[in-house]
């Protein structure tokens, strides 16, 4: 990101550009940023994949994805940033409050009679599946935070993830595998998860059809979508995936502008506050700790939230998909992107996701589409190869390692983001706890006159 | 009368001692239920002695390691996340050494020194045990040791240095991206495959030992596990009591600044502590394998809470605390399966640290963040 440095003597177009950029209101530049990214994202995979044969459905296929998983990181993302970017609450356990609201869900939703395999639930209807879930995730935060806040940020963070690594332990135990509330069979599934309703062809049905019943026949606006995709030759399966794609976004924006009305009010003047010095906000007569309560549950229920829609994606919770190891990467990618910044968490998401997550595996098989290298079992080959004067066989170890590379690549950009930038790419961006705009507020005078020498320079007065 | 002050003494309690109250009662219960089930007969002597014996060799090794994270951080003062990952550094590391020393003639170079990355040969075929290769198995030991404590060095050299003042989240921010870094180029070397690297440890039994009265056989891995892991601790001891490096780290975790001013050598005593944790750490790491006799490369990261377990209960900084605090949550893991299930037993021990963390952050031992 360039935006903070301002060259006097930089080309007259690129400093008419900034100031454009600039002069935007905040929401207009933040949407634009996010965009860009997007775009930037997609044509880089986009123009990757179709020079090297992938193929138009397979880079589809693979945008889908990607959207998909990004929009499901930009939720947690976007909760996390409300706890630590807005608040200063070092919460890493994040994968134990997707985990409840994703389990709460499949209980509630699952089939109450599934057969001698499955394991029962009580079968309720997806929407009141997913409230319950949210409300659990917020619960669990609440009896996390309540005695929790008192204690220093770095116990903080490892009573967050014990708790998680508690939940993860007995959603995956053999001993709630099945159990009888009030005369019902429930259970958790214990290691084997639980089947529920798939969301990604519910959702897509009640846009799609009569009553989201797809024997009813198509309502108004599914006739008009599948005549149109219909007519450009897109399958109906292909539909009903970017449906649950593109409901996910809205997901997406619709909790962007809670935390952008959240983070603007009030109460989010009083969050930052409590983020930039707690003890002065107290002794301005605030009651932090209501109000971290307040958030810590209200952030967890969002990260319940996304943790349902993103294991609803094929209607099965995976008990291996809430290791600790996932609170660190939404912490990666809110690092990246800036804590404190709601665009850039969903830009880190973004980043996240596309190019680090997806990248080393797409790079990987780009290459072995195009290059025949050999793959040696172990490094070792690799090595004596290379004595004898063949790179190949290491060159070809580390293409298949790329994999697993991408988690060095992980740990590095986290030790290299805390030594240079702690800021993130947009944590200049971060909401100052101050209702009005100081960076515009300093220079009036100077944002008429000479543009090139008023940026970022101390002035006298 | 009497009532009325033993009720007025409990409302005059802080919340802190009332936690600690019920704690006490808790295990009391506990201790009284363990005797009425030893009585009556629920729970065979045997198996008790069993669940004694493996909460010790649990808790030795678990306060090993704990003992290098206790003193990072009261001495760095950050909640190292890549301790766990220190710990299989030093099982990767040793059991190379050990393979490599254990397994001339026995099978090629270049599976002995990837540990059997490429299925060549298998711990059979090595014969890699205490009675077999005795020489491989010390060597192992010491590599470990001097593995991890070149890996540790090198990473505060790159990483930590440049970050002593930094506040403790950035730094535990940043050691998680070392504990993903260090532990995905030991997949890249090794594999992901979790492999047995040692042969089953031989017995001695009781018909020929009278000494072993607790019980019919131990397993003398295990046995080697204890002894090592109890004069090492006792080696630290006496280092930490009669030498001034002990004073010196002692005067650093209590006030850095004080310590730079009174000609303390504050970063030969972070060396020092690195070098005395990071040891201690690789030797639990090689001598968990030994006792579990697999390893994988998520075998130290499985074990980190734990470890901050052990660590917390005995009172951060403390390190005959994080000993005690091994050995407590050893037993606790272990004895605990005489209530509930196998699955369960860790639970319990996350949900001891979390009380502890919340109602008495200083350790059950006292209050002091010292060496």
């Amino acid at each position: 990101m360039t935006d903070d440095e301002q060259s006097n003597d930089g080309s007259e177009r690129q400093a008419s550009l900034r100031e454009r950029f600039e002069a935007l209101p905040r929401w207009q530049s933040d949407l634009l940023l996010i965009g860009a990214t997007l775009l930037g994202l997609y044509a880089l995979m986009g123009v990757l994949g179709l020079v090297t044969g992938l193929g138009v459905s397979g880079v589809t296929r693979t945008l889908r994805a990607v959207t998909f998983l990004a929009t499901a990181y930009a939720l947690v993302v976007l909760a996390l940033n409300l706890h630590w970017g807005y608040t200063g609450l070092f919460n890493i356990g994040v994968a134990g409050f997707m985990a409840v609201g994703a389990y709460t869900m499949a209980i509630a939703t699952a089939d109450p009679d599934p057969g001698p395999a499955g394991v029962p639930g009580l079968g309720l209807p997806v929407p009141v599946g997913i409230a319950l879930g949210m409300i659990a995730a917020g619960l669990v935060g609440l009896v996390v935070v309540l005695p929790a806040l008192r204690i220093r940020a770095d116990y903080f963070a490892i009573v967050t993830l014990a708790f998680a690594e508690v939940i993860r332990l007995l959603i995956t135990s053999g001993a709630l595998r099945e159990f009888e509330i009030a005369g019902r069979e429930l259970g958790t599934g214990g290691g084997a998860g639980i089947n529920f309703a798939r969301l990604d062809t519910v959702i897509p049905n009640w846009v799609l059809y009569r009553g989201g019943d797809i024997e009813q026949g198509t309502n108004v606006l599914g006739y008009q979508i599948l005549t149109l995709t219909n007519a450009i030759g897109i399958e109906r399966t292909m539909v009903e995936n970017w449906l649950y794609t593109f409901t996910m976004i809205l997901l997406v924006a619709a909790v962007f502008w809670l935390l952008v009305r959240t983070g603007n009010s009030p109460f989010g003047r009083m969050l930052k506050a409590i983020r930039e010095d707690e003890l002065a906000t107290k002794s301005l007569g605030k009651n932090t700790p209501m109000v971290k309560i307040k958030v810590f549950v209200l952030g967890c229920a969002i990260m319940g939230l996304a943790g349902i829609f993103w294991q609803g994606r094929n209607g099965y919770v995976d008990p291996n998909a809430f290791l600790p190891i996932v609170t660190f990467y939404i912490f990666i990618a809110l690092i990246i992107g800036g804590s404190g910044s709601n665009t850039g968490s969903v830009v880190g998401a973004l980043v996240f996701v596309g190019v680090l997550f997806e990248g080393p595996p797409y790079a990987q098989r780009i290459v072995r589409q195009n290059v025949d290298l050999p793959r040696p079992s172990t490094v070792y080959d690799g090595v004596v190869a290379l004595g004898g004067g063949d790179p190949m066989p290491l060159i070809g170890y580390t293409v298949g390692e790329l994999p697993n590379l991408r988690f060095i690549l992980f740990g590095a950009i986290l030790i290299a983001l805390m030594i240079y930038r702690p800021d993130g790419m947009l944590g200049h961006r971060n909401e100052p706890a101050s209702p009005i705009d100081l960076r515009r507020e300093r220079s009036p005078r100077e944002g008429l006159a000479d543009t090139a020498s008023t940026d970022g320079g101390e002035v006298d007065e | 009368m009497a009532m009325v002050d033993i009720r007025d003494s409990v409302s005059g309690l802080t919340l802190e001692e009332r936690f600690g109250l019920l704690l006490v009662a808790g295990i009391l219960i506990m201790v009284l239920d363990l005797i009425r089930r030893l009585v009556v007969g629920d729970l065979a002597f045997t198996s008790f002695m069993t669940f004694l014996w493996r909460g010790l060799v649990d808790g030795l090794v678990i306060g090993l390691a704990a003992v290098g994270l206790s003193m990072t951080y009261s001495i760095l003062r950050f909640a190292n996340f890549s301790h766990g990952d220190l710990v299989t550094t030093g099982a990767f590391t040793g059991w190379t050494a050990a393979w490599v020393v254990g397994g001339i003639g026995a099978a090629s170079f270049g599976s002995r020194i990837l540990l059997n990355a490429d299925r060549g040969t298998s711990a059979r075929e090595i014969n890699l045990h205490v009675y077999a290769e005795p020489l491989a198995i010390v060597a192992g030991l010491v590599v470990a040791a001097i593995g991890t404590i070149i890996v540790a060095l090198v990473i505060d050299r790159l990483v930590y240095r440049r970050m002593r003042n930094a506040g403790g989240i950035p730094l535990l921010i940043a050691s998680v991206g070392v504990a993903l870094a260090l532990r995905y180029v030991i997949v890249f070397f090794y594999g992901e495959r979790t492999r047995g690297p040692v042969r089953s440890t031989p017995t001695l039994s009781a018909e020929n030992h009278a000494w072993l009265i607790w019980t019919d056989s131990v397993a003398v891995h295990q046995l080697i596990l204890v002894i090592s892991a109890i004069a090492l601790m006792i080696g630290l001891h006496l280092l930490l009591q009669r030498t001034k490096l002990g004073k010196a780290m002692r005067a650093m975790a209590d006030n850095r600044d004080l310590a730079l001013i009174t000609g303390i050598p504050t970063e030969r005593v972070i060396l020092a502590t690195w070098v005395i944790g990071a040891g201690l750490t690789g030797v639990a790491g090689y001598l968990i394998v030994l006792e579990q006799e697999t390893l994988g490369f998520n075998t130290g990261w499985f074990l980190l809470l734990l470890i901050f377990a052990a660590v917390i209960l005995g009172g951060i900084g403390s390190i005959y605390g994080a000993i005690a605090g091994g050995l407590i949550i050893g037993m606790a893991d272990n004895m605990m399966l005489v209530w509930i299930s196998g699955d369960l037993t860790r639970v319990a021990a996350f949900l001891l640290m979390i009380l502890i963390l919340i109602y008495r952050p200083q350790g059950l031992f006292g209050g002091v963040e010292t060496a």
